[in-house]
């Protein structure tokens, strides 16, 4: 009894805690209805803020915590909602939510630069006085504060929300901004209050929840999923609930850690306590109801013209000559660079067909790959089956991840993805049907049709040809029947279902598909590298991976290839620059998603076009006898365009000349 | 002439590449009450969201007390005295009723008047003034979405479609408080589809079809038109 | 028996009530009217009867079946086909290929067939000819004025073969002369065996074309009858005008 007491009083620190995170959560999203995946990482940061203050430092434990609290967090909060997430809740969520996971990357560059990483300790609140007793019962001082801390807030939440002008209009936003407005409430004051007290909530449970888990980036960044799983019984909007959510989630935690052992199933499952929270969503979600279909339409978005296929397959063939002559000059360890790129350019093809064609947003593609180089390696068929097998598996697993999520709207599909792959992460991947803790797979190089390609080289320009082959796939889906569906599911949902399209199973089609080519990729990747293991596949690289798709272009091939490359240069560059390519990664993120969503990439490939349309007629002009003309069959046909500028558009509509300028 | 409150001059608006607004001219004298009529989709709604800041024009010119305003932001004009009561739900359906008249108060009047004023006009929301205003009958979500409409003292008024959803009766309520709103020398501008009850109110009407004002007038002489305009034309 | 049944169906947001107990049949091969003032809840009907919103209360029927909680995908698939009031058109997409997308959706496995012997390009410049739209087939359709986006989404609810149409303001945007080809187009479809239920507010247009009208007044149904009945009735112009004119100027204006 007094073991269940104890594990009862853990459990209620642990949802204090964590209701603390998530109502800080529900307050930002109910105002502004943009979800901050980078909240558990406001939290991590300013973990290190407040250590910096009161042990490094030594300032006063009260002083440190009203300038983390009441200063920086809430300073913080306002130059995000300034700088980062202003307009954002009326973005489709490929905007708003890469936004917010640049954000929480951001934040982990940030923490790498000024705090390098090397062991560090917070003390828990009052560690040297003793613990409180009540009978068999034991209470430390820092699990009371917490339990009473969360209380204070949830009562200060309350006065504010209920009793205060500014708490009632924070309210009255949710409901109808522009009705706000014209009660002459200033909606964007609301929302710099909410992002204020949202992040010193964050930073809060944070510095509360530091001690146990521990001071360093990425546990407490995942602070966020404990905190959307409660906030989520209270469908992310209901304060009360969310506290009840936080509660539950905390005892079962606890009562998972305090008897894992004795049930003889579950034992080995080292990962299963904190992957709680994950299985806690997951049961919700299941539980939630159908979301109805959104009518009003998406603003008709520019895409960049799709190159044919013929055109595709020639800088196929150019890319495929490069390749060769690289591989050609470059030593093993290179060449074993180069094809850790080819494996992150597949990736991102898969996040071309998914985010950059459907509008979806997934967190867990390096989990995918992560699957398909398990299952390669673990089937031990070093052949096109054995890659089969693991393109199907990853398809299954991904059909499995988004059936949950079936009736819900994509950002909940995109916040499942999290979750799983930090299921994945802690649990699978430690398992020993995976890679075991400390344990890499092997794996041999692909055979195709009996010949093994040993030689490093070669395994390499293999992997190019199948990135070719698969981008050439992905250019005929977007020009194809499946493609115009995709936009047309993007463009209206409600159209799309009259006309009797089930969207819901397209989705779980396009995830499934997506995530076969990210399992290709992992497969590609175990029998390139020979050894595996789960570092291999963090879930934090998947989100890598989405910001630098963002960044060069995620709807275009070009810019998987140049992502690719710059993912492999960031990742083996010097470690101690790191945190400041995460920072620039995430601030490119951030202003592409926003102002460019085509990427970088698009952005280069206009250059020869504002070149021919600025300077030749300029040059014309001064120079009548020059034969400049502007070419407009070439145009058509550019692999990249783009109208997001005041230059002629290439639109989808124009496709069809291209098409018969091809068959001419 | 003295200034008239409102003055659009030749305002055009458009929904993306739909032109709603193709030319509207319109004048509300000070502290008179002004009828807009027309059918469905004439563009007088459109007309008012534009006035109110909520849509942008495409071209053409607002003033407002003579002052040129086009494009301002909605709380910016509502704190300079215009106050909007939308079509429809214009209401915090998750706020109680108490609460959505505190975000009344916003204009510089405390909170405790805005209560006082608006539970002497209409009994029936003191005594529900701890319920969910989405939970209201239509007519008492109007009547509260009026009460802001008394209590803000607004240089001008603007209505739209009071009696969209409501029963005869709680319409005549509802104009017999516009009518006593316009007693103490507010300016108003009402856009409703009941012509009549909106023209026994006011003092000029003005027809709308297809983006246009195409007739104004007394109200006497606008009432022998409207029933050929709405219900269509002598076939 | 009727095609479609609108069954005491009531929706609620929140506290306010849309639709209120409202309840008509629609009979097969007939041209029918939804009309009422603004807010009287005809949208509504519309995506309670697609599956957009599903009713706090009550039952749609459509034949004998209840289709009350059939998702709206499978609605389309038992022939029912709408266009919106506010346009749904793919946007990014060309006036051609909106078409050729719902051809696409509704043919399913089958249109990879259709769409080698190139019957599928036939029956998409068939469709857009139809509906008077054929010279807009290569703009993208964010580019097209209103009149033409709305009778683009009429072209794509007919590449699914319909058997009943849901035309919510189909002829706002268009002029005159637009508009009465548009009445001969919808006799037309009504002949070849569809049933058009359509919210119209060019009342020259549904006196003139439409079979039967139901008018909708507070969500719920306040008449029903032939256009001369409709018009005629005490009721309707009170929901219209605020107040019944004397009998003498309504009989003027019959």
């Amino acid at each position: 009894m007094g073991e269940f007491l104890t594990y009862t009083v853990i459990g209620i620190f642990t949802g204090a805690a964590y209701a603390i995170a998530a109502s800080g959560l529900v307050l930002t999203y109910s105002t502004t209805r943009v979800f901050n995946i980078g909240h558990g990482a406001i939290g991590m940061i300013f973990g290190f803020v407040y250590w910096d203050f009161s042990e490094k430092q030594g300032i006063p434990v009260w002083l440190s915590l009203a300038l983390v609290l009441l200063v920086l967090a809430p300073l913080g909060g306002v130059f995000i909602e300034r700088v980062v997430a202003r307009g954002l809740g009326n973005a489709p969520i490929s905007v708003s939510l890469v936004v917010t996971v640049a954000l929480l990357v951001g934040l982990i560059g940030t923490a790498q630069i000024i705090w390098p990483s090397e062991p560090r300790s917070l003390p828990f609140f009052l560690q040297s006085h003793e613990p409180i007793k009540l009978g068999s019962v034991i209470i430390t001082w820092h699990q009371l504060i917490t339990i009473v801390v969360s209380a204070v807030v949830a009562v200060l939440l309350w006065l504010l929300l209920a009793r205060t002008r500014i708490g009632v209009a924070m309210r009255a936003s949710v409901d109808n901004p522009e009705l706000l407005r014209l009660y002459g409430g200033r909606p964007q004051l609301v929302a710099a209050l909410a992002w204020a007290i949202g992040t010193s909530l964050g930073a809060l449970a944070g510095i509360l929840l530091t001690p146990v888990v521990g001071l360093q980036y990425y546990d407490l960044t995942l602070l966020v999923i404990s905190a959307y799983a409660a906030a989520m019984l209270g469908k992310l909007t209901n304060l009360p609930m969310t506290y009840v959510g936080a509660m539950s989630l905390g005892l079962a935690n606890s009562y998972v850690i305090g008897y894992v052992d004795r049930v003889p199933f579950l034992k080995d499952l080292v990962g299963l306590p904190a992957v709680i929270p994950t299985v806690f969503l997951f049961a919700i979600l299941v539980l939630l109801p159908q979301a109805p279909l959104r009518i009003g339409q998406v603003k008709g978005m520019v895409s960049p013209a799709v190159p044919t296929l013929g055109r595709s397959a020639l800088s196929g063939g150019v890319l495929m000559i490069g390749v060769i002559l690289a591989v050609l000059g470059l030593s093993t360890a290179n060449q074993l660079l180069l094809g850790t790129a080819a494996t992150f350019a597949i990736v991102m093809l898969s996040l071309v067909l998914f985010t950059g064609y459907g509008g979806f947003v997934s967190l867990a593609q390096f989990t995918f790959a992560g699957v398909g180089a398990v299952v390669y390696a673990q089937m031990d068929q070093p052949n096109l089956f054995g890659l089969l097998a693991a393109m199907v598996v990853s398809a299954a697993v991904g059909a499995v991840v988004a059936i949950p999520v079936l009736r819900l709207t994509g950002l909940y599909l995109a916040l499942g993805t999290l979750a799983f792959a930090q299921l994945m992460d802690k649990l699978v991947f430690q398992s020993k049907w995976a890679f075991e803790f400390n344990n890499p797979l092997k794996a041999e190089r692909l055979s195709i049709f009996g010949n093994r390609i040993e030689d490093t080289g070669g395994y390499v320009v293999m992997m190019f040809v199948f990135f070719v082959l698969i981008a050439l796939v992905v250019i005929a889906v977007r020009r194809g029947r499946l493609g115009r569906m995709l936009v047309a599911m993007r463009d209206s949902q409600a159209a799309c279902g009259t006309l009797g399209l089930d969207l819901r199973w397209m989705r779980v089609g396009l995830f499934a598909f997506s995530a076969s080519i990210a399992g290709l990729a992992g497969a590609l990747f175990a029998g390139l590298r020979g050894l595996v293991g789960p570092d291999d596949f963090l879930y934090f690289k998947s989100l890598l991976v989405l910001l630098m798709a963002v960044v060069w272009g995620i709807s275009t091939v070009s810019g998987a290839l140049t992502g690719g490359v710059f993912m492999m240069l960031m990742l083996n560059g010097d470690a101690d620059l790191q945190g400041v390519l995460f920072l620039l990664l995430a601030a490119g993120a951030i202003i592409v998603a926003r102002w460019e969503p085509n990427g970088l990439v698009s952005v280069l490939f206009r250059v020869p076009r504002l070149i021919q349309e600025r300077l030749y007629p300029a040059l014309a002009d001064r120079y009548p006898g020059m034969a400049l003309r502007l070419q407009p069959e070439d145009q058509a046909d550019e692999p990249i365009g783009d109208d997001t500028g005041e230059l002629p558009a290439v639109r989808e509509g124009e496709e069809v000349d291209s098409d018969a300028v091809a068959a001419r | 002439m003295a200034v008239p409150i409102l003055e659009v001059m030749d305002l055009h608006a458009a929904y993306g590449r739909i032109e709603v607004l193709r030319g509207v001219d319109l004048r509300v004298p000070r502290g008179a009450v002004v009828a807009l009529l027309g059918p469905n989709g004439a563009g007088k709604s459109t007309l008012l969201k534009v006035i109110s800041g909520q849509m942008e024009a495409t071209s053409g010119d607002i003033h407002l007390a003579g002052v040129h305003v086009s494009n301002a932001k909605p709380d910016e004009l509502a704190r300079l005295g215009l106050t909007t009561v939308p079509e429809g739900r214009s209401v915090f359906p998750n706020l109680t009723v108490e609460e959505n008249l505190l975000l009344m108060s916003y204009a510089g009047v405390s909170a405790d008047q805005v209560f006082d004023t608006s539970y002497s006009y209409f009994p029936r929301l003191a005594e529900r003034r701890y319920q969910l205003a989405g939970t209201l009958s239509g007519g008492e979500q109007q009547m509260l979405a009026m009460a802001r409409a008394l209590t803000s003292d607004p240089a001008l008024l603007l209505l739209d479609e009071l009696s969209m959803g409501l029963a005869p009766l709680i319409v005549e309520e509802l104009y017999e408080t516009v009518a006593q709103i316009a007693r103490t020398g507010v300016s108003i501008l009402v856009v409703e589809q009941f012509a009549q009850t909106a023209l026994r109110v006011s003092d000029y009407a003005a027809v709308m079809t297809g983006g246009k004002v195409v007739a104004t007038g007394e109200p006497s002489e606008i009432d022998k038109i409207m029933a050929d305009v709405i219900l269509g034309g002598a076939a | 028996m009727p095609l479609l049944h609108v069954d005491d169906v009531v929706v609620r947001f929140g506290g306010v009530t849309a639709v209120n107990h409202a309840n008509f049949e629609v009979e097969p091969g007939t041209v029918t009217g939804l009309i009422g003032p603004n807010g009287a809840g005809k949208t509504t009907c519309f995506n309670v009867i697609t599956g957009l919103q599903a009713p706090t209360e009550g039952r749609v029927w459509l034949d004998d079946r209840d289709i009350t909680r059939m998702p709206v995908h499978r609605r389309a698939r038992h022939g029912i086909g709408r266009t919106f009031q506010r346009l749904e058109a793919f946007g990014s997409l060309t006036v051609e290929d909106n078409v050729r997308t719902a051809l696409d959706i509704h043919d399913g496995i089958k249109g990879l067939l259709r769409a080698v012997d190139g019957s599928a390009d036939l029956e998409i410049a068939a469709l857009l000819e139809r509906v008077g739209i054929a010279e807009y087939a290569r703009d993208r359709a964010d580019s097209i004025p209103t009149g033409v986006a709305r009778l683009l989404e009429l072209a794509r609810a007919l590449a699914c073969d319909p058997r009943l149409l849901l035309l919510d303001e189909p002829s706002s945007g268009l002029d005159e002369a637009e508009t009465e080809a548009f009445g001969s187009l919808l006799l037309e479809l009504a002949q070849e065996g569809r049933t058009i239920l359509m919210v119209e507010h060019d009342m020259d247009l549904v006196m003139n074309v439409c079979d039967t009208i139901h008018v909708l007044d507070f969500g719920s149904i306040i008449a029903q009858g032939t256009p001369a009945e409709v018009r005629a009735d005490a009721a309707v112009q009170k929901a219209y005008l605020g107040y019944a004119p004397a009998p003498s100027s309504t009989e003027a204006s019959v």
